[in-house]
């Protein structure tokens, strides 16, 4: 067997091993899902005629602050859900099966890319889900293309690959699963410090810079800029740039440090 | 006293045979603590080797340098003929192994655990679900198969464990003290197991601290102290190293005491419990010849022990611990 087919086969079993747990332990998944999904009605229902006043910039305008929010929720959904790979890899690391699997003639990041592929697939769920509560409040795309929504949809997934890999790095340097989330947390954060909720022009001078150009910012620009038609400008290059900078990070860091031999 | 269970001596052959696992020279230390200091093996293809020693004495490390699990600081091993430095992958695709902490996935059923490991070995599917449900049938578990694996007990865990080690038909299987923590009756289920398994050629390199399961299972054995082998050999060569062996004789009238004493030479005396011990290996012939001097005396003792040293007598003989208190002793 090439070691292609091998890395893909010994790939495939172990996503099936992470999904099964998935499904088995759902609580994680759904806990985590919860944040994203309390925030966007928080932010609509109790924050959003505050809020879309400093957008609008006239009078209080609750669709429109939908509108704006419903991206940066949408990657928020996915640093969530993040947390809970980090917090699950380290637990597995714990398991003595993952010995076993060291001393098998088996791809031997197969094990990581198992966590990675199916925290993708998780966060697409998550996202899907969201967004499904985010139409039932009033979200609606304007004039949103096929090519659109499917640009949108590429890069939801690469961004959620790259989280996912910066994740399962942090679930590998953590001792238990307390730390792990711990590490994580910054994920679930970063987006209250992007344009995600605000934009960044209403931002002190000083912290603007910082929001403009952390991940999250361009990513949420650009995911706005498809679905609403705002405008994109270099948002999308950078957050592509980020997406691929963070998964090869990532995966470099995990794979080194999973390769590193057990105690 | 049990012996082993088939010595395979490689004495009287002249050449060695081919080895399963052979190891020259293997170092480990953490840091300033040097775990392995030193290590020299060779075991013959579809033997039984147990490395025996307390714990701390580096067992566990020598079973993971071997199976691959972390690599050696100092010397060379093959495992199945392929290096394990320069080759793991070939030395882990001949190799199963079953580590001191429950190597299953406690979060999926046995039967999930099984098809996963079918699944890594690239078993086609049907084949898979075979092999899986054979082994489960084997090892007890058909009943607990679809039950997550985290709900098993002790002695389940381990059998589950063995199974997963079985499923690629691994040609030498190492075993890291296969019996902690098990009851009296898992132990010897595991015993069992283990003696299945050579009997269909597969060799066996097992860690234990209990001396007892080293003697039942192991044709050769390793006293593993301080990380340095403190001496090899069959169950039976390791006994012959110390002296011990004894008739004890115990007797309840003080007069019958006194004169067995002085019909018997070469005794020791313990006048307190007004027993007497001879020094003996324990053969038919000798105790013909202390029962006939007691006959011709005209005693009777109460009691007669035969004493032969085990390999806990050898144990502590050789990583120097004191031996306990009780005497170790088979009544005839």
């Amino acid at each position: 067997m090439s070691s292609l087919s091998l890395a893909v086969r010994d790939s495939s079993t172990m996503l099936r091993r992470n999904l099964l747990h998935a499904r088995r332990y759902p609580s994680l998944t759904l806990n985590l899902l919860l944040t994203p999904i309390v925030l966007l009605l928080l932010f609509v229902y109790i924050f959003g005629d505050a809020m879309s006043s400093v957008i609008g910039g006239g009078g209080p305008d609750r669709s429109a602050y939908i509108a704006y929010v419903v991206p940066g929720l949408l990657l928020m959904t996915i640093g969530s859900t993040v947390v809970g790979t980090a917090v699950s890899v380290s637990n597995d690391m714990t398991e003595g099966i993952i010995a076993r699997f060291r001393t098998m003639a088996i791809h031997r990041p197969s094990v990581l890319v198992g966590h990675v592929v199916g925290s993708v697939l998780q966060s697409v769920m998550s996202v899907v889900l969201v967004g499904v509560v985010a139409v039932a409040i009033g979200f609606r795309s304007t004039d949103a293309t096929a090519l659109e929504w499917l640009a949108a949809f590429g890069l939801l997934v690469l961004f959620a690959t790259a989280l996912t890999w910066i994740a399962v790095g942090m679930g590998l340097v953590s001792p238990n699963a307390e730390a792990a989330s711990n590490n994580a947390t910054p994920l679930i954060l970063l987006p209250l410090l992007s344009s995600a909720f605000t934009p960044v022009d209403s931002m002190p001078g000083w912290f603007r810079p910082i929001a403009e150009y952390q991940p999250f910012t361009p990513a949420i620009e650009t995911l706005r800029g498809l679905l609403l038609g705002t405008e994109i400008g270099h948002s999308g290059w950078l957050a592509v740039a980020w997406c691929v900078g963070l998964a090869v990070v990532g995966y470099l860091w995990s794979t080194a440090k999973f390769g590193r031999e057990a105690k | 006293m049990p012996t082993s269970v088939m010595p395979t001596s490689i004495r009287g052959g002249g050449q060695l045979p081919p080895a399963a696992v052979s190891a020259v020279g293997l170092r480990k230390a953490y840091g300033d603590h040097t775990v392995l200091d030193g290590i020299d093996l060779h075991i013959p293809a579809g033997s039984v080797f147990a490395l025996l020693g307390p714990n701390g004495a580096g067992k566990t490390t020598a079973v993971k340098i071997l199976s691959t699990l972390i690599t050696a600081d100092g010397g060379q091993a093959q495992v199945a003929g392929h290096s394990i430095a320069t080759s793991p992958d070939s030395v882990r695709a001949a190799i199963g192994v079953t580590g001191q902490f429950s190597a299953v996935d406690g979060l999926i059923t046995g039967e999930e655990n099984m098809l996963l490991m079918a699944d890594l070995h690239h078993l086609p599917r049907r084949e898979g679900r075979r092999v899986a449900a054979e082994l489960l049938e084997r090892f007890g578990l058909t009943d607990a198969a679809r039950k997550p694996a985290q709900s098993y007990s002790g002695g389940m865990k381990r059998r589950l464990d063995i199974a997963m080690t079985l499923v690629g038909g691994p040609r030498i299987i190492f075993l890291d003290e296969p019996t902690t923590g098990l009851d009296p009756r898992s132990r010897h289920t595991m015993w069992q197991i283990i003696r299945e398994l050579v009997a269909v050629g597969v060799t066996v390199f097992l860690t234990t601290q209990y001396l007892e399961e080293a003697d039942q299972l192991a044709d050769r054995i390793a006293v593993l102290d301080g990380g340095r082998i403190a001496a090899e050999g069959t169950a039976e060569e390791l006994k012959r190293l110390i002296p011990g062996g004894h008739v004890r004789l115990r007797f309840s009238d003080p007069a019958a005491y006194r004169s067995a004493a002085a019909a018997l030479r070469g005794t020791t005396r313990d006048e307190e419990a007004l027993a007497l011990r001879i020094p003996s290996d324990g053969s038919q012939h000798e105790l013909y010849a202390i029962l006939g001097r007691l006959d011709s005396a005209g005693v009777e003792a109460d009691e007669l022990t035969v004493h032969t040293p085990d390999l806990d007598d050898v144990f502590f003989a050789l990583t120097g611990a004191t031996v306990p208190d009780q005497p170790k002793e088979t009544a005839r």
